[in-house]
């Protein structure tokens, strides 16, 4: 193609959006409804997503050791422990350390413990994978000089199972979500290249190849979806770091924080503007199609 | 120019618009195809230009068979020839101007040569002064007289007109008449189904009748003498 033939589609496709208003305001608003829904969405799913992990990355084992081992043991332990396939993080507890917490939760009476300590010492394990901790632990549960083994068995498998629902959920929505959009916004732009079927049919009788009648819609589809995103992301950018300011002040020391508007917003804006440039071209590209068999 | 041996076009509704038809038109011909409404004509000069493609048979355009031409050639058999249509199919949001350069900015013309051609075209069937107005602000004769000039502007071989004064009144079908051997005039074929009988008969050029998908007359210097 040349040049000259490219920068007369740029510019016809311009022309045309202006040309048909209307309908270039029914389009842009299909695609900025729908993106905004896809935008909040997003948000809502990916925080929940964020809650979800660090709720499984909460999950640990503690492993309790024989309180008639003595150190040597209890590193041999700690060594085997460690070298356990799928264990992430490993934390040595004294057992004077365990009855200092202990201590400090149930008050000063257990300080008489302090003479003849009945703990054992712990070692708190974080797995790779969340999913495998009662695995791990079980695998543990056999080790010389392991007294008791706690993950919170039968819950933990109850919450990941909630969790793996939630996840599975979301994902459903949202793909049901973006099913909508490109069926609404498609069909959109359908309709105004419907209204100027005639527009196509004369392009082709005067002699235009495929391509050439293509293109300026193609590029228009382009426009609109471009277009049709700006609101979403500026909305979506303005209100989530508001959100984020206000919310992590009093989320500190919570077990739940919001994603980080950076990369965060920035893979969110970019995933909006590619949904909706994609959509456009391909809703444009799928109608013309059609009228361009005279 | 035009040769089209044994054509035969049967539509998916079962309608024979096409019962095996035989024709040749010469470089340079002026010819009416008359016959009633259903008869066939439309399909006749549809086929010309591959709108229509025939269910069994031959068509020649200069040597080239349409019917075994390959879809991504048929824009560059349009660009020989020149489609006028009865409700003139021009761009609503364009104006006379844009219509008309149109036909040459899908085939890749220089603006400088547009710009030549459509001036040019546009002094040929008077419409310099209205250059600028849309569709909607001109007449029905108006109207006409752009959709001649979109399909000349790039020189073709062959002008399909298909009952281009049908919507007309009778001065204008007279002005429109005259653009058209003007035309022809400059060695353009022209091909033009009418129901017009007044210009038929007084303007004498070849004659071709079509009734049930079939050639029922082919006079030269011919007259309409078919009744409505």
């Amino acid at each position: 193609m040349k040049f000259r033939t490219l920068k007369r589609h740029v510019r016809e496709s311009f022309k045309s959006l202006s040309r048909n208003n209307w309908m270039t305001f029914a389009s842009v608003s299909a695609v900025t409804v729908t993106l905004l829904l896809i935008g909040v969405f997003f948000v809502i799913m990916m925080n929940l997503n964020q809650l979800a992990d660090n709720i499984e990355n909460d999950v640990e084992i503690k492993v309790v050791a024989d309180p008639a081992a003595d150190q040597e043991a209890v590193q041999k332990l700690l060594k085997k422990v460690k070298e356990t396939p799928g264990v992430e993080e490993v934390v040595h507890s004294t057992r004077d350390q365990e009855l200092e917490k202990m201590i400090d939760s149930f008050g000063d009476e257990l300080a008489l413990y302090k003479q003849s300590n009945p703990l054992g010492d712990a070692l708190y394990i974080k797995a790779a994978d969340p999913k495998e901790t009662a695995k791990i632990a079980k695998k543990i549960g056999t080790y010389d000089y392991t007294y008791d083994v706690e993950y919170g068995e039968g819950k933990v498998e109850k919450l990941f199972n909630v969790l793996k629902v939630g996840r599975n959920v979301g994902l459903v929505l949202i793909l049901a979500l973006l099913f909508t959009a490109m069926f609404l916004i498609s069909n959109t732009i359908r309709l105004t290249i419907v209204a100027r079927r005639t527009e196509i049919e004369i392009m082709k009788l005067v002699g235009a190849t495929n391509s050439f009648v293509r293109i300026p819609f193609m590029l228009e589809g382009v426009w609109l979806g471009i277009f049709g995103a700006i609101l979403p992301m500026i909305l979506v950018t303005v209100a989530y770091s508001q959100l984020y300011t206000v919310w992590e002040a009093r989320l500190q020391n919570e077990l739940f924080h919001l994603l980080n508007p950076m990369p965060f917003l920035l893979q969110l804006n970019g995933l909006l503007l590619f949904i909706a440039v994609f959509i456009g071209v391909w809703g444009s590209f799928m109608s013309v199609r059609k009228f361009l068999k005279v | 120019m035009i040769v089209m041996k044994n054509v035969y076009k049967k539509y998916p509704n079962g309608v024979v618009a096409s019962n095996g038809i035989h024709i040749e038109i010469t470089k340079g011909e002026f010819v009416y195809v008359v016959g009633p409404s259903g008869a066939g004509k439309s399909t006749f000069i549809k086929m010309m230009y591959r709108e229509e493609v025939p269910t069994s048979g031959t068509i020649y355009f200069n040597g080239t068979d349409l019917t075994k031409m390959r879809s991504k050639d048929v824009p560059f058999l349009r660009r020989q020839i020149g489609v006028v249509f009865q409700d003139f199919k021009l761009l609503p949001k364009l104006n006379v101007y844009e219509n008309v350069a149109y036909a040459l900015e899908v085939i890749e013309e220089t603006p400088s040569a547009i710009r030549k051609k459509v001036t040019e075209v546009l002094e040929l069937v008077g419409l310099t002064q209205k250059a600028r107005m849309f569709p909607n602000e001109l007449s029905g004769g108006e109207q006409q007289r752009v959709s001649i000039a979109r399909s000349i502007v790039n020189s073709p071989k062959l002008v399909i007109a298909d009952e281009p004064t049908g919507n007309l009144d009778p001065d204008t079908s007279w002005e429109i008449m005259k653009i058209f051997e003007r035309i022809n005039a400059h060695g353009t074929t022209i091909v033009m189904a009418t129901h017009n009988k007044e210009i038929v008969d007084t303007r004498r050029n070849r004659v071709i009748q079509i009734e049930g998908g079939l050639i029922t007359r082919d006079e030269y210097e011919g007259e309409y003498r078919y009744e409505i």
